[in-house]
């Protein structure tokens, strides 16, 4: 990308501080994945039971757990599962979304057996569905990308559809087919790089959305397994002790709200700077 | 039609679910005679074909098998959890439309002005925040501490009278949350929208009263999209209600799910999900029958 491409997709951020915040807070959050044992005080994994449960002090920031382990290093590092479990789902389901709508909308047969599926599978509660499938593949990471995945796949398949649809109405779309153009070259000339910003809007709520949706299967006990830290585990774990310990639950509940709330801005800026026949396509649901 | 597909998914789930129901019932120390019997017994040794068949049938009966957990049926169990669920979602549902509907069209009318960017930020930020999360800090404040509402459980009203709706107040406001942010959010965005129509241009250069145009114009015209996220949002408090009801420990269907899930209790599982998926048809059948009555311009196919 040339310079110029690169001040028109912060444009929208600059002219609006919140979220250009709210881009600041994920950066942050990716060095702290990146950089999390150069920058956690101590060894997020180390027990020391003399000194379990003690309230935020000088040497433990965030207090400890009931297992005597450092708060603060474990908030930092699990800013890594976050990031892995929001990307894969956001990657499972472009990956798998956006051929599926694109074909959809090019081939009416298909589309109409590919549209009907959607359907079906949008009638299950997206968390009821993730449910379903943690229990018949088990608890995994992988397995929780894949469970919350399928229900934002649907969610992009129809999106991406709806907005096929309308490039294929395009009168230079129609040109370019009448001079000779093959569906390969409409899909990746024309096609493709119209649903790129679209899709970056799409890909930031499908990241928000992820994360909560992440974060209440760990609650449940169904989510990554508990040996793995990550802020969903760090609250189920330390429930019992919420009035014993109510700091336990502030630190990682809060980058929770924090991340989620930041991808959020993000996505709402990108939004409202889409071409504006593209913006209806998408509901307040993401 | 959604729902024979979506009753193929449920019931082929839970069948390539690993972790066999007879080895959790019988234990270790059952013998192989005791198996075959039981698999037997809860005619688990058909072919899977013959096994969705009988299921469906009884289905249609409105007999949805037997739970392995409870030895009861498994609609007598799911029954035991409705009334929880049921009125759950209905307080649930109030606070969205008594704070959703009249902030959004607060902010819409303020378009612009910095209320309606701080509520706008405000209801995003709600949104933003796990639902168990929410619940652990009402629990936390109200219960703990304040003493105002009971922490967990809920005792039915049918034994306890109406005051024990009050177990219902911390759970009904944590799921309301994320639920009335949304619908905040599109009652403005769809108020906004009707808003640039043409004819809300010339009721106000007619002279009609600002509030009058707001009311009769374009409101009128915005509830229709009002209405239809009503539906999409009862279906993700289907769904949130599993983590709610686990918080505040109630016995509905949600937590019913969450430990059937635990205890590899297919049928109730089945059962459970299939209930969740026809209430929420049903809801949105409902949904598209009242634009009718909303806009008398909608043609019903």
């Amino acid at each position: 990308m040339s310079t110029n491409s690169a001040t028109l997709w912060l444009r929208p951020f600059i002219a609006r501080p919140i979220a250009l915040a709210g881009l600041g807070v994920l950066l942050a959050t990716v060095l702290a994945a990146a950089f999390a044992p150069w920058l956690a005080p101590y060894d997020p994994y180390a027990i020391d039971p003399l000194i379990r449960l003690t309230p935020p002090n000088v040497t433990h920031w965030f207090g400890t757990d009931q297992f005597g382990r450092d708060t603060l290093s474990r908030t930092i590092q699990s800013a890594r599962m976050a990031l892995l479990i929001g990307s894969g789902v956001v990657v499972f389901a472009l990956a798998t979304g956006v051929p599926a709508g694109v074909l959809s909308a090019l081939f009416p047969r298909l589309g109409h057996l590919l549209m009907r599926m959607v359907d079906v599978l949008m009638a299950f509660p997206t968390l009821l569905l993730a449910l379903g499938l943690i229990v018949i593949l088990g608890p995994s990471v992988a397995n929780v990308i894949l469970a919350i995945g399928l229900g934002y796949m649907t969610t992009t398949t129809r999106i991406v559809y709806g907005l096929t649809l309308r490039l294929r109405a395009e009168t230079y779309v129609e040109a370019s087919r009448s001079m000779g153009a093959g569906t390969v070259w409409l899909i990746s000339r024309h096609i493709l790089p119209n649903l790129v910003s679209p899709l970056l809007v799409q890909a930031s709520f499908v990241f928000a959305f992820a994360q909560l949706g992440a974060a209440s299967l760990d609650f449940l006990g169904l989510g990554a397994p508990p040996e793995i830290p990550s802020w969903g585990n760090m609250l189920a774990e330390s429930r019992t002790f919420i009035t014993r310990a109510p700091w336990l639950l502030i630190f990682p509940g809060m980058m929770i709200v924090a991340t989620a709330f930041s991808l959020n801005l993000v996505g709402d800026a990108l939004r409202d700077r889409l071409d504006p026949r593209f913006r209806q396509v998408f509901g307040e649901k993401g | 039609m959604t729902l024979l597909a979506a009753s193929v998914i449920i019931f082929a789930f839970i069948h390539i679910v690993p972790g066999d129901p007879i080895y959790v019932l019988l234990g270790d120390t059952a013998t192989p005679d005791q198996i075959d019997a039981l698999r037997h017994q809860l005619g688990l040794d058909q072919p899977i074909i013959l096994q969705y068949l009988n299921w469906a049938g009884h289905v249609l009966e409105g007999d949805l098998g037997r739970s392995i957990f409870f030895q009861a049926p498994v609609l007598s169990v799911i029954a035991d959890g409705a009334e929880t669920s049921t009125l759950l979602a209905t307080m649930t549902m109030i606070w969205v439309a008594v704070i959703g509907v009249p902030i959004g069209m607060i902010a819409a009318v303020r378009h612009g002005t910095w209320l309606d960017q701080g509520l706008s930020g405000a209801a995003m930020l709600m949104a933003s925040i796990p639902t168990f999360w929410v619940g652990l800090y009402l629990i936390l404040i109200f219960a703990a501490w304040l003493g105002w509402f009971p922490s967990s459980g809920y005792p039915s009203i049918f034994e306890g009278g109406v005051v024990n709706l009050r177990y219902l107040v911390l759970p009904s406001l944590a799921l309301a949350a994320p639920n009335a942010a949304l619908i905040l959010r599109l009652t403005r965005a769809s108020m906004l929208d009707v808003s640039r129509e043409d004819y809300v241009r010339t009721a106000r250069a007619k002279g009609i009263r600002p509030w009058q145009v707001v009311r009769r114009h374009i409101w009128r015209n915005a509830l229709l999209a009002v209405v239809s996220a009503f539906g999409f949002t009862f279906a993700a408090l289907l769904s949130e209600a599993v983590v709610t009801e686990t918080v505040f420990a109630l016995p509905g269907i949600g937590r019913l799910v969450v430990q059937s899930i635990l205890r590899r209790d297919y049928p109730v599982i089945q059962g459970v999900i299939l209930v969740i998926v026809v209430v929420y048809l049903l809801v949105n059948l409902m949904v598209d029958l009242s634009y009718r009555l909303l806009d008398p311009r909608v043609e019903l196919q």
